[in-house]
């Protein structure tokens, strides 16, 4: 057994013993529970226990926690331990309270008693005791209890070193529980000057209260700034004899520099004062300089301290941000650390970095050591020393060395530790994209990505390049050849699938023409990775089939099989059993133009920041990842300091667009397949707030040759429609959603056509309720019936009360007269046999020229003109190019034939389009709805 | 500084002090996860990880690690250098101390780390200073014990 000094307790000794010569963990625990009964028999017996024996049962209890147990006991006698007049038995009760009782406990009361007793001895080794138990377990109580004392002995001229030290982190504590008892006023400034204090372990305790009150106040106390500066001066040009015991292996008071150094890192710029900026920027310099001196010791503490003071001053050169001069002296000292013999000062020097990696002065002389931090991701033995140079090669990627450091850093990630893997991913997707000038390189740099760590390559990653690519016309052909070529690898990955799926079902068609990725070549690629992947993975492929129908009706028959084997029980999943069903009737049900409409190519993206930065900052909520050069700042001075960045990331939201959903599910953006599967107005509306930023979308031209989707959508509101038409009869469904948190006062939709034209165009429509309750959706019906010819279309007009404001849209429904045709079938014969017929006056035709709006595109086209109602008749014209159809327009009073004929000609940029009816002002309205949609 | 952990080579919690209140579960989780983090390491590691929003900074001394859990922005080779610090204090205090030392004189090496360090702040790094607050409070002790037995013997 150990010598023990002061007072040993005997009994104490023994138990220890007996615990360590237990052979198990069951003896262990026997003992523990005896001792336990004994110490609880002892506490409640008649006997009353004197101090001695009280303070050795409270020491065992604290031994018993110590070694994991609860100890749910023996407080009280801890707290009468407080009030004993022993130093002994007084300082064990603080210890247990110490370590044992919470801040909460219904004790509080009764210590907070004995420690004013204490505060208030005149032997300030009690007085220490107290104030050490405040700055330990400190409460909000405490805080009320002492908020006026311990100031006072803080600054008073009669209290001894030893108790303004503990006094100082006691208020600390009590400030870090409830800001507002630090006195403000004439306090300020004797607080502040105790940074000028004889003691240097009063300046040391005072340096970390002041830090924290200039935190929550920086302007009040600003005139520590020159205080410090001086102070910091004074010990960085002492020589190491000067100190005394505060010179720590050789390097002056290294906790008070680094502590002053820290303190000086709350002001931007830390010193506005030209002079003291002066004091400042020679201390800098003093410790960069010695940094190179030969070491005056080898032990690794005297290093260590020496070297602490450097990095916390670099941390200073780095915040202020505007001395050229020392941020690239510092970083060409960290240089020579990246390739030290210590890892922790590899460690520190990468970490380091990254934060001179963002400054303009010093990204350059940074990127210098790129070599040294490539070869230290690939060769440090410690993976966090290897994270750390992920970190800077991060940090220092910029344009003229992104494709070096992505492709170093995808090389590494095939061996890469799993630890750092899905971060890597992350930094690689965001360098990639930022950086990318040739978004070919993207592409491959995200395959490659999914290829070597496919397993860490999240949602995020692979929505992104999805969109990307979709944006961008340039990238797909390219984009759709090269996930063909990575499809073909025997294994894999199912993200891979996932991408491949959702790339080449939009623009498998881009590679279609050759025949080693034929249609039928890409379909069965696809599918025979289809039951290797899971069911989120097989609805998407399932989606990609249905486009397939559209994009090459030759496999048609092939898809159609798939979807009958999937459709039944041998699905197991009733979702894919569902999707598989759906999809196979509408393959079989919708005609050509329909399904054209519906599997149409998805639109643009909005524009957004990519969502990835902010997973990657939510994984490292510590740190915030840097790939920004900041400006500099400016040395002229800036009051009040600014730790606040910009965060814009937070508001982005983290999906994309639902694209976890069926990929061709979109509300807001077309809509229109869900509205033939009829579930899209059961979806949540959106629910962003009326200052998002959804673009008001309103597109009347589109309804002319579509009957369902999304009629108008700004931030308040979404109206959809969905429309039948049989004969001169109209049923038309109209969905007013409320995206907004507030409902809609006085909502009230009313029809705009005049009477003269209600007599040709009739039209009812049932009334709604008049409010629109927050993120609701109601319907309204409108039957409408075509009695006789008429031009244009009826409107909507919407009013309805957002927030106090009145507000009111006018829409055009989708009501043109084109709606009422039914689609005829006829012959070549017949057809130009009746065109002739019709040609013969003036009266009966309608002609109009003109160029082409888009580009021509002739597939769209067709879709366009299947949408507009009339039969397509194809193979008629001797030119395959040429588009002719035939219709009959169904009035209640009459009937119009009408036949169409358009002469596209691709070298022009130009149309012909060519209607012929029996009556003038139907041909004149046709031909100019359909012009206007080229 | 948030919490100091002392613990052997074989994974026992030898000395547990905390700066902040957390529940005693909680603390006995992060106990648990650190021991097992730091015991896995191997020797030449560098000296510091990152956890969760806080940055681990430990020292292996013979068979005794102590480990510090400190702020972002903290310094982290000056945390190995507290360390440093309060062995040489425990060292002499009891003279060449082992793990032996702490096991039985607990309370001592928390009286002393109270002088070192408070609140979780440095309070006094002079070793001198810190070794004769000590002295001063054995003395205390020490003659409170004489007291205590001349009153016993009746001589009091």
């Amino acid at each position: 057994m150990p010598a023990v000094r002061g007072d040993g307790m005997r009994g104490l000794a023994v138990f220890i013993s007996d615990i360590r010569n237990c052979k198990s963990k069951e003896a262990e625990i026997k003992r523990i529970n005896k001792e336990l009964a004994n110490i609880r028999g002892k506490f409640k017996g008649d006997k009353t226990l004197d101090g001695y024996q009280k303070k050795k049962y409270v020491c065992k209890l604290l031994f018993i926690f110590l070694l994991g147990h609860d100890i749910d006991f023996g407080h009280m006698e801890a707290v009468n331990l407080l009030s004993s007049n022993k130093y002994s038995e007084k300082q064990i009760g603080y210890l247990f309270i110490s370590v044992l009782v919470n801040t909460n406990s219904e004790l509080i009361k009764l210590i907070i008693q004995s420690i004013k007793n204490d505060l208030a001895s005149r032997n300030p080794i009690h007085v220490n005791l107290a104030l050490q138990c405040i700055a330990n377990i400190g409460s909000r109580e405490m805080a009320e209890a002492f908020g006026n004392e311990i100031p006072k002995l803080l600054v008073s001229g009669d209290t001894m070193d030893v108790v303004k030290q503990s006094a100082a982190l006691c208020l600390l504590r009590l400030f870090r529980t409830s800001q507002e008892i630090i006195p403000g006023g004439e306090w300020t400034s004797r607080i502040i000057h105790l940074l000028n204090d004889q003691h240097m372990g009063v300046v040391t305790a005072a340096t970390s209260l002041i830090d924290a009150l200039v935190k929550k106040n920086p302007d009040e106390y600003k005139g520590c700034v020159s205080l410090a500066v001086s102070r910091l001066s004074r010990i960085v040009t002492a020589s190491y004899t000067d100190l005394q015991d505060y010179t720590y292996y050789f390097v002056p008071a290294p906790w008070l520099s680094v502590k002053l150094l820290r303190l000086l890192q709350n002001y931007t710029p830390p010193a506005e004062d030209p002079g003291v900026r002066g004091r400042l920027n020679e201390c800098l310099e003093t410790i960069l300089n010695k940094a190179q001196e030969p070491p005056k010791s080898k032990k690794v503490q005297h290093s260590n301290a020496k070297n602490a003071v450097l990095f916390e001053a670099i941390s200073l050169i780095i915040h202020n941000d505007s001395e050229p001069n020392l941020l690239v002296r510092a970083c060409n000292q960290l240089g020579q650390f990246l390739s030290n013999r210590e890892t922790n000062l590899r460690y520190l020097a990468l970490e380091s970095m990254c934060h001179l990696a963002t400054s303009e002065f010093s990204h350059e002389a940074v990127k210098k050591h790129q070599e040294v931090v490539i070869l230290s991701m690939k060769m440090e033995k410690d993976v966090s020393v290897r994270q750390q140079a992920v970190d800077l090669l991060y940090a220092m990627c910029d344009k003229s060395n992104a494709e070096e450091i992505v492709q170093e850093m995808l090389n590494y990630l095939e061996t890469a530790d799993y630890s750092i893997r899905e971060e890597m991913v992350l930094k690689v997707a965001i360098l990639a994209e930022k950086y990318a000038t040739d978004y070919t390189w993207y592409v491959d740099v995200i395959l490659n990505l999914i290829r070597i760590a496919g397993d860490y390559v999240s949602e995020e990653v692979w929505y992104r390049v999805i969109q990307i690519v979709i944006n961008r016309d340039e990238v797909q052909g390219y984009a759709a050849k090269t996930v063909f070529e990575a499809l073909q690898a025997p294994a894999c990955h199912e993200n891979m699938v996932k991408v491949g799926g959702y790339i080449l079902g939009e623009f498998g068609n881009l590679i279609a023409g050759d025949h080693r990725s034929s249609p039928s070549v890409q379909f069965q690629l696809l599918h025979s990775k289809y039951h290797l992947c899971s069911p989120m993975t097989r609805a998407l492929l399932l989606s990609t089939y249905i486009k397939f129908i559209n994009l090459f009706p030759e496999i048609r028959t092939h898809v159609q099989e798939v979807f009958k084997q999937h459709s039944n029980l041998r699905s197991a999943d009733a979702e894919l059993q569902q999707r598989a069903s759906e999809y196979l009737q509408l393959s079989i049900i919708a005609s050509s133009d329909v399904l054209a409409t519906v599997l149409e190519e998805m639109p643009a993206f909005p524009e957004r920041e990519s969502s990835i930065l902010a997973v990657l900052k939510k994984k490292k909520p510590g740190r915030v990842p840097e790939n920004e050069i900041k400006e500099g700042k400016s040395p002229t001075p800036v009051t009040n300091h600014n730790n606040e960045t910009t965060n814009s990331n937070n508001a982005v939201s983290s999906d994309l667009l639902g694209l976890s959903t069926p990929p061709i599910a979109q509300p807001g953006n077309t809509g229109v397949l869900l509205d033939v599967l009829g579930d899209i107005y059961g979806g949540k509306p959106n629910n962003s707030t009326p200052t998002s930023t959804t673009s008001n979308m309103y597109n009347p031209k589109k309804f002319v040759c579509k009957n369902n989707g999304v009629l108008f959508e700004n931030d308040l509101i979404q109206i959809g429609v969905k429309s039948e038409f049989r004969q001169n009869l109209g049923r038309l469904g109209l969905f007013y959603g409320n995206k907004t948190t507030m409902p809609l006062h006085n909502f009230v939709p009313s029809l705009l056509w005049s009477e003269d034209q209600s007599s040709k165009l009739s039209m009812q429509m049932k009334p709604v309720e008049p409010t629109l309750e927050a993120g609701a959706q109601i319907q309204q019906m409108l039957n409408a019936e075509c009695i006789d010819y008429y031009t244009d279309a009826p409107s909507l007009v919407i009013t309805f009360v957002y927030n106090n404001m009145p507000q009111k849209f006018t829409l055009k429904l989708p009501l043109t007269i084109n709606k009422f045709f039914e689609p005829t079938e006829m012959n070549g014969e017949s057809f130009f046999a009746r065109w002739k017929n019709l040609g013969s006056t003036n009266q009966q035709r309608s002609q109009k020229i003109f160029k082409a709006s888009t580009p021509m595109d002739l597939q769209a086209a067709r879709t366009k003109i299947m949408g507009f109602g009339m039969q397509l008749l194809d193979g008629i014209d001797p030119n395959p190019d040429n588009f002719v159809c035939a219709g009959i327009i169904h009035m209640r009073a009459l009937q119009v034939g009408c036949l169409l004929r358009l002469e596209p000609n691709r070298n022009a940029q130009m149309y012909r389009l060519t209607v012929r009816s029996s009556k003038e002002p139907v041909s004149v309205e046709v031909c100019d709805l359909l012009a206007d949609q080229f | 500084m948030q919490f100091m952990l002392l613990f052997s080579r074989q994974g026992k919690l030898r000395l547990q002090k905390w700066y902040n209140a957390h529940p005693d579960k909680l603390k006995k989780k992060i106990t648990r996860e650190l021991i097992t983090t730091i015991l896995t390491r191997k020797p030449k590691m560098c000296s510091f990880l990152e956890w969760r929003d806080l940055k681990i900074v430990y020292k292996r001394y013979a068979s005794l690690y102590f480990c510090c859990a400190i702020e972002q922005n903290d310094n982290e080779l000056l945390t190995l250098e507290i360390i440093h610090r309060y062995v040489e204090l425990l060292d002499k205090y009891f003279g060449s101390v082992c793990e032996l030392d702490i096991i039985f004189n607990f309370e001592k090496a928390y009286f002393i780390l109270d002088e070192l360090l408070l609140g979780g702040e440095i309070q006094e790094t002079s070793k001198k200073t810190v070794l004769k607050a000590i002295a001063s409070q054995d003395l205390l002790q020490e003659d409170e014990a004489v007291e205590g037995a001349l009153r016993d013997i009746g001589l009091l």
